[in-house]
């Protein structure tokens, strides 16, 4: 037990202490003030399927696009030490683009479907290393470069459809959106759960985590061992790309329309701050991809327990600010510094004694 | 005696989490005089220093300053009862003026006269002898002087006890110089200098007295002219004197002719001019040559690590393309950088990630080493190369250089390199260290690996090369071996003179 405490404020969970105490006091808070609040129920839609509902599946289904984002900035801030800020708005282009050739199908089938997302995938990790490429072969500031993207972003995805904001009506983009008849998990929750698999696989048959790192924590070292480090940065760059789309996809299939104006519209702050809550040092280096995703479901926590407060919207943004500050002040390395002295003088407290005793 | 007691620190004891830092440690600094503070790295003396400097607070102890028992609690304690420290980086601003960066954050009002400090920042300049002009930037001055300017920063703060952690450590023979009139200089005027350094002979040229740490513990104030280097070196890594010369038994270098390894013809790169260069299986050599002569950038040009521009080279007689790092680590090359810091640890990576990152590059990105294989490599290599780490899992950057470097040698040699460039592997670390990277890089040879050996101490080279390669104004003005491998001969081609030598 004593061993397991030691871990927790020692290593072991490390840079996760800080999101794991938020999402902890966030649940306390809320079953204080409402024990039903995290109830769920499992009942039928109005499709007749058997599906789950209730705060904590709608908090945990509404993060899932932030969630996916976070994972894929998560590679970026560690290995080009910036973040991408056009992550909306190239989403929306995803989006635009998965719409278009849906809508360029007579009828939409599984095949349509799948065709559509990997254009749309396509899309995204062409937008992608633009940035990336921008950031690591003309060493432009990340977030210099991406403002290229979140500037003309919307734009772009306005033009892809002509201007016009089109429907996709099929029950296949009904169900990514929210249901698969018989599974009463919403659809984006999976989706977010295959992603980190699939993270987790690539972490595990590949170097990408050791030479993201190595990159990010020392770029000229890693050189000398051999990395290229600008493939490094671009490929953190293409595979953002790919979250982008996923993430895209997700958005259209909720609404079952693509608004190039709304879609994930200031996403690309609440993904900046998902993997700063996470832990992770914003000025590159190691990283922790869970770190991010629970970094998002406290960011939606916090959000939908606001709402659930009666807050309007427009107070919602202020409120969230502060405890955002609470939580970026609490995390930052002079908090913790302090922390660890304590927590070392508490230590040294019982050898003292025992001294004293002999 | 006691009244010229500048300095006294007693019973200091200082405990980080499982290891015993400092015990019991005494520390006597006297009115005007250069004090050499001596140990391994890991003896402590980083943490004595630090504590006398405010940055860590001692467990138990006390620290007396001209008779009143002191209470340092941080830096600027330390600064207001007269401590300065001049760290062995720079800590000072390049871009703002020499006047500036002197009286930057103690401005006596808020209104900056520049005109005003700027004379007398000339006037102490000037008092101590400092080249440089008070309007000059002080990025542009030398790194000996911008030290000086942070000594001359310190000395205005009306310090009575200067400590230099390792100044000399990026600076020439000539910069040395410098720097030790202007410690004598101060000396005369009754500061106490705490002087931290790895240079033997330094030590034996400007310190009056000598304390030695060792494992956290003091071994003994010695004055400096009673006291023989070989014994001082015996007390710092507390190892009898006849291991020390058990590096004799290599003497015996083996000179006999094998196949040619390496062979580069009128390489060069963007910091290299064109030079010709062969190593042989199984052979030391060394490159060597003032700070600036290239040396570095030679080797730095075998490895791909800067552009390469043109030459040609041959491994094993065939034509080969190494143009960057990944191309030399293909064909068995290993480079260990210069700036261990800058191009070598990656300081956050655990100890393990450290030693896997070269032989897990050259195993390609879809071929990741599995954590137990690695944590079996980190295992092997931290018991083979006694590398003093908490555990393999510790960021590498909390280790001690000579650690550190170690876990980079470890990095390299994990490769199983046909041919290792050791680009000053003994820089900043302590004397048992360095004895056993010499010792390594023979056993290396022995078992086949050609080895480059770059140092900064000519004694160092002749201990372990069979050849070595002497460099001038980034040319190669000789070849010395065999007989006229010796210390007089290699500073006479080093000081110039000769032309190439025929062999």
């Amino acid at each position: 037990m004593k061993d397991n405490f030691k871990k927790i404020f020692k290593g072991g969970l490390g840079q996760l202490t800080i999101p794991i105490i938020a999402i902890c006091l966030l649940v306390i808070f809320n079953l204080i003030r409402d024990p039903a609040f995290f109830s769920i129920a499992l009942s039928h839609n109005n499709e007749g399927n058997l599906v789950l509902s209730g705060n904590l599946i709608s908090i945990i289904n509404g993060a899932s696009e932030l969630a996916i984002l976070a994972m894929g900035m998560t590679l970026v801030t560690a290995a080009c030490g910036g973040q991408d800020i056009s992550v909306g708005a190239a989403a929306a282009i995803a989006g635009s683009a998965f719409v278009k050739i849906l809508k360029s199908s007579p009828n939409i089938n599984g095949v349509t479907v799948i065709a559509a997302f990997l254009f749309a995938c396509v899309v995204a990790m062409i937008f992608g290393s633009f940035n990336g490429t921008l950031v690591s072969v003309f060493k432009i500031q990340p977030m210099i470069a991406t403002l290229i993207l979140y500037t003309c972003g919307r734009s772009i995805a306005y033009w892809i459809n002509g201007g016009a904001t089109p429907t996709v009506d099929s029950p296949i983009i009904n169900a990514i959106g929210s249901f698969i008849p018989g599974i009463p998990i919403p659809t984006p929750i999976l989706i977010v759960v295959l992603v980190a698999i699939v993270f987790k696989l690539v972490f595990h048959f590949t170097s990408l985590e050791l030479f993201t790192q190595s990159v990010g924590i020392n770029g000229s070292a890693a050189r000398l061992n051999g990395i290229n480090s600008t493939f490094i940065k671009l490929l953190s760059f293409i595979i953002l790309g790919v979250c982008v789309a996923i993430a895209g996809t997700i958005g259209v299939s909720r609404l079952g329309l693509i608004n190039h104006e709304t879609l994930l519209l200031d996403v690309e702050m609440d993904t900046i701050l998902a993997v700063a809550i996470g832990g992770n040092n914003l000025g590159g280096g190691k990283f922790k991809i869970s770190g991010s995703i629970i970094g998002a479901y406290v960011i939606q926590m916090l959000t939908i327990t606001l709402y659930a407060m009666k807050v309007s919207s427009t107070d919602v943004k202020a409120y969230k600010a502060v405890v955002i500050i609470l939580l970026v002040v609490i995390g930052s390395p002079v908090i913790k510094a302090k922390f660890s002295k304590l927590m070392n003088n508490i230590k040294n407290r019982k050898p003292a004694v025992a001294k004293g005793a002999e | 005696m006691q009244e010229n007691c500048l300095l006294k620190m007693r019973n200091i004891n200082k405990l980080f989490p499982g290891v015993k830092a400092l015990s019991n440690v005494d520390f006597t600094l006297r009115k005007g005089e250069i004090h050499a503070l001596m140990g391994e790295n890991g003896a402590g003396k980083s943490t004595l220093i630090k504590i006398l400097t405010g940055v860590y607070q001692m467990d138990d102890g006390e620290i007396i300053i001209s008779g009143n028992s002191a209470n340092i609690r941080s830096p600027q304690d330390a600064q207001n009862i007269g401590i300065s420290t001049v760290y062995q980086e720079i800590t000072l601003c390049p871009n703002l003026t020499v006047a500036e960066n002197m009286f930057i954050g103690r401005e006596e009002s808020f209104i900056v006269r520049h005109r005003y400090y700027e004379k007398r920042a000339e006037k102490i300049l000037n008092d101590l002898g400092i080249p440089a002009r008070s309007t000059q930037q002080l990025g542009s001055c030398s790194l000996a002087v911008q030290q000086m300017v942070a000594i001359a920063r310190a000395v205005d703060m009306k310090c009575k006890v200067l400590i230099l952690d390792e100044p000399t450590s990026s600076l020439d023979d000539n910069e040395v110089n410098m720097l030790f009139s202007l410690m004598r200089d101060l000396k005369s005027q009754g500061v106490g200098i705490i002087f931290v350094t790895h240079f033997l002979e330094q030590v034996y040229e400007v310190c009056d007295r000598i304390t030695v740490l060792r494992n956290g513990e003091l071994v003994g104030e010695y004055l400096t002219e009673e006291l023989p280097q070989v014994e001082l070196v015996a007390k710092m890594i507390g190892k009898e004197l006849d291991e020390l010369s058990s590096l004799g038994e290599f003497e015996e270098k083996q000179t006999a002719e094998s196949e040619v390894f390496y062979e580069a013809k009128s390489l060069s790169s963007s910091d290299a001019l064109p030079f010709d260069f062969e190593i042989h299986k199984g052979e030391v050599n060394g490159f060597t040559g003032l700070l600036g002569s290239g040396r570095s950038e030679s080797v730095r040009a075998i490895f791909g690590a800067d552009k390469v521009n043109g030459g040609t080279v041959k491994i094993k007689g065939e034509d080969v393309k190494i143009t960057k790092p990944i191309d030399a680590m293909k064909h068995g090359i290993g480079y260990l950088a210069e700036d261990r810091k800058r191009d070598g640890i990656i300081a956050d990576l655990s100890v393990r990630e450290n030693i896997i990152l070269a032989l897990q590059v050259m195993k390609g990105f879809f071929k990741p080493i599995s954590r137990s294989e690695a944590e079996a490599f980190a295992d092997e290599y931290i018991k083979v190369l006694n590398i003093k780490t908490a555990s393999r899992e510790t960021p590498i950057g909390s280790l001690s250089g000579g650690n550190q470097q170690k876990v980079i040698l470890a990095r390299w040699l994990l490769t199983h390199p046909d041919y290792l460039i050791l680009d000053e592997p003994t820089r900043g670390i302590d004397v048992g260290t360095k004895l056993e990277i010499q010792k390594l890089v023979l056993k290396l040879a022995e078992d086949g690996v050609s080895v480059t050996f770059i140092s900064s101490e000519v004694e160092e080279m002749l201990r372990t090369c069979s050849r070595l390669i002497v460099m001038r104004d980034r040319h190669i003005v000789g070849e010395l071996k065999g007989k006229d491998l010796n210390q007089a001969q290699v500073m006479k081609t080093i000081a110039g003179g000769e032309s190439k030598n025929e062999g």
